[in-house]
């Protein structure tokens, strides 16, 4: 196969090399950038503004299906027949559509239904909601910020020993302490008097409309909006799923034997149920994480930049060095997944049952 | 006790029997304690009560109740109404369903689609009165459809290129499941083999293939596979994108295989040894069988999964459903109606994804034959 890429790269005079990544300029513009990007700078730097799109897309698309599918899938154990119903239509239409099919209809529902930035609509007067993107008030950070960000940190190891020392009395004595609340309450009240002893280092800048758009703030492009959101909206049918089934998985006798030892209800779910449900819950959840990353190659459908736009779509293009960048593509894909799934089987295993 | 009347004796024994009290039998029974067992739960009734309530009366008043259903344009459909506008879909129909496959030509793909669903009947349903027969004429149906749809001995040649809409989709769904599975099979077993290469190679087809997205194989299909062949040689775009979608499956279907594989006890393989049978017919006939029943939900989950995943073929420029919708909107009378056209092609791959679902449910129900354990509730 190797002596066929060699004899077909001979044919057409072409030459395998990185090269190009540095020494050509990117030539386009991406509208999303979390790094400082203009279409001078390199292939590389192009790639790497790529991979960070879809790193962000995948944590935030990951935070919003984590959320939504636990809700779901605990919707769906409620024994509120309605409430349980409807969580059982959100997975069947979350699970049974294509997910770039969902990309699409929300892409679409955010360009053709939302109103013109002029008729956004408000919500609390500092977010807007228009097809152009969301707005949102973007934090201003001052110096005297990072002093807040170190007596939450000074708070926070304090906090995490008045829970160590809650933990040690409880297991030697039997007797229990709110330590825990203790500890939060400081945290809360110390970050909080940093906070205004330093003057209020945070501020928001909010956006405002000038003309035909909005200036100051944040702007979330509606491909964001629309591909966060999807995946999000597809993956938490899957979580749900997974979360219904671990908790079920739970053997009948063990929420009985709690029952019988007087723990409350909450105390069941939290120590007994849920440690084990667990247990079924995070190998299926990571893998839809996995998935989860890999469907934001979809991206390219409606035009989010991301490493696949990118590195395997417009520097192909340009460049017309196929087998270089598709082979960059899929090694970062690789070793994204080999290494979670990696760190999964270690989990895994510290996680199994020990027999005797 | 004052008051009451007095009660009435029987004899020990002689009690008849007495409806359940009102509340706790019929719809008031059912609605207690279904829907208010707690306050906490009554509260939660009516809220979701009042979110189905705003849903029919937006949503259902959008979709149906103001909706167009046929019109020229999407100027037309406002005029006459407030709603979707359904005609999008309506007029352009047949390329949904067919692409551009030639209109004289349709009853070729009509006859093959009836013919599939003639071949599937003994796949899907054991209890068939002439299965056998059924089930060389469901080998043979993969040559049958290729030759109706693809034409050539005696029929005029339709090129690949003019294939399209849910057809196609059933072209590359079907395709893809029934190369898969033996694939996938093989791939399971060859991960699982004692020797060394074989596993080896396995294991890396596996873990390679799972871990890139689709769409990076399907571009490596449509771009660069003919450096990957001798000189000279090239292939259809849809048959580089069957193989790919193929292989993709097997991968994540070998996965799913193995945990079937991983579940049968030593037991099984150390009693058939024992009885004589050879490493062959152990596999076949002892630990398929048991390993594919336990695997049945995670096979099902891929096989919908890959027919989902053919709707990715729009990104390399091929006419599934999606493409078609998009070249339906990029259509100036029709421009904006992406909501529309999108939910259309929704509830064709929901209808499936679904049907395709519940089978699996009703199998699993039927192979098992283990020793239900009934939970109670």
């Amino acid at each position: 196969m190797i002596g066929n890429v060699a004899a077909n790269f001979a044919a057409l005079d072409k030459t395998f090399s990185f090269r190009f990544l540095w020494e050509l300029p990117a030539g386009y513009d991406i509208n999303q950038t979390l790094i400082s990007y203009t279409n001078q700078n390199s292939h590389l730097r192009a790639a790497v503004v790529g991979l960070l799109n879809t790193g962000l897309v995948a944590i935030v698309g990951i935070f919003l299906a984590t959320v939504l599918g636990f809700s779901v899938g605990i919707m769906r154990l409620s024994n509120n027949w309605l409430v349980s119903r409807i969580a059982y239509v959100y997975v069947e239409f979350t699970r049974n559509t294509p997910v770039l099919l969902l990309i699409l209809l929300w892409h679409g529902i955010i360009i053709n239904t939302l109103p013109h930035p002029r008729q956004a609509l408000s919500l609390g007067g500092s977010v807007f909601i228009s097809n152009r993107g969301f707005y949102v008030p973007a934090p201003v950070i001052e110096p005297a910020f990072w002093w807040v960000a170190f007596v939450f940190c000074i708070a926070t190891i304090i906090a995490a020993a008045l829970y160590r020392r809650g933990r040690r009395l409880q297991l030697s004595t039997g007797i229990r302490k709110p330590y825990l609340l203790y500890g939060l309450g400081l945290t809360i009240a110390a970050t909080i008097l940093a906070f205004y002893v330093a003057g209020t280092p945070v501020t928001l800048d909010r956006p405002t409309l000038r003309g035909f758009n909005y200036r100051g703030g944040m702007t979330l492009i509606p491909e964001f909006v629309a591909l966060t959101w999807a995946l999000a909206f597809y993956t938490s049918g899957f979580i749900a799923e997974n979360v219904r089934s671990g908790i079920n998985a739970v053997d009948r006798g063990q929420r009985d034997a709690a029952c019988a030892l007087g723990l409350t209800e909450n105390r069941t779910m939290k120590l007994v149920i849920l440690p084990q449900a667990m247990r079924v819950i995070v190998p299926p959840l990571t893998s839809s994480y996995l998935d989860l990353m890999k469907n934001s190659s979809l991206a390219i459908a409606i035009g989010y930049m991301d490493l696949v736009a990118t590195l395997g779509g417009i520097t192909l293009t340009q460049t017309g060095r196929e087998m270089e960048t598709m082979l960059l593509v899929m090694a970062i894909y690789l070793a994204i997944s080999l290494s979670i799934s990696w760190g999964m089987n270690i989990y895994n295993r510290r996680q199994r049952l020990v027999e005797r | 006790m004052t008051g009451n009347p007095p009660p009435r004796t029987y004899p020990p024994g002689d009690h008849p029997d007495l409806p359940p009290p009102p509340a706790t039998s019929g719809i008031v029974g059912w609605l207690r304690s279904n829907l208010f067992s707690s306050p906490f739960n009554s509260v939660l009734t009516l809220v979701a009560i009042w979110l189905i309530y705003l849903f029919v009366t937006g949503v259902g008043g959008w979709m149906v109740f103001d909706s167009v259903v046929s019109a020229d344009s999407r100027a037309a459909c406002q005029a006459i109404d407030s709603g979707a506008c359904w005609a999008v879909v309506t007029t352009r129909l047949d390329q949904f369903v067919y692409g551009f496959y030639p209109p004289a030509e349709r009853w070729r793909p009509n006859l093959a689609f009836a013919l599939l669903l003639i071949a599937l009947v003994p796949i899907l349903f054991s209890a068939v009165p002439i299965r056998r027969p059924l089930l060389w004429f469901a080998a043979a149906y993969p040559f049958i459809a290729a030759w109706l749809i693809y034409g050539g001995f005696g029929l005029p040649v339709v090129g690949t290129g003019q294939y399209g809409g849910f057809m196609l989709t059933l072209i590359i769904g079907v395709t893809g499941i029934s190369a898969s599975l033996p694939l996938g099979i093989l791939l399971a077993l060859g991960r699982q083999s004692k020797l060394l290469a074989l596993r080896v190679i396995s294991t890396a087809f596996i873990e390679f293939s799972r871990g890139v997205p689709l769409i990076t194989l399907l571009f490596v299909a449509s771009t660069m596979l003919n450096y990957f062949l001798p000189p000279g040689t090239s292939f259809d775009l849809l048959v580089r994108v069957l193989i790919m979608v193929s292989l993709f499956a097997a991968a994540y279907l070998a996965e799913a295989v193995r945990g079937g594989l991983q579940a049968i006890p030593r037991g099984q393989v150390e009693a058939a040894e024992a009885l004589g049978l050879s490493r062959w017919t152990t596999t076949r006939r002892i630990i398929l069988p048991q390993a594919l029943k336990i695997a049945i939900p995670g096979i099902v989950n891929v096989f919908v999964g890959l027919y989902k995943d053919t709707t990715l073929v729009v990104i390399i420029g091929l006419l599934d459903p999606l493409g078609i919708a998009r070249a339906v909107l990029a259509d100036a009378k029709w421009n904006g109606l992406a909501t529309e056209t999108y939910l259309f092609v929704a509830l064709f791959f929901f209808l499936s994804c679904f049907a395709i679902s519940r089978y699996s449910l009703w199998l699993e129900r039927r192979l098992a034959t283990d020793h239900q354990r009934t939970s109670t509730p």
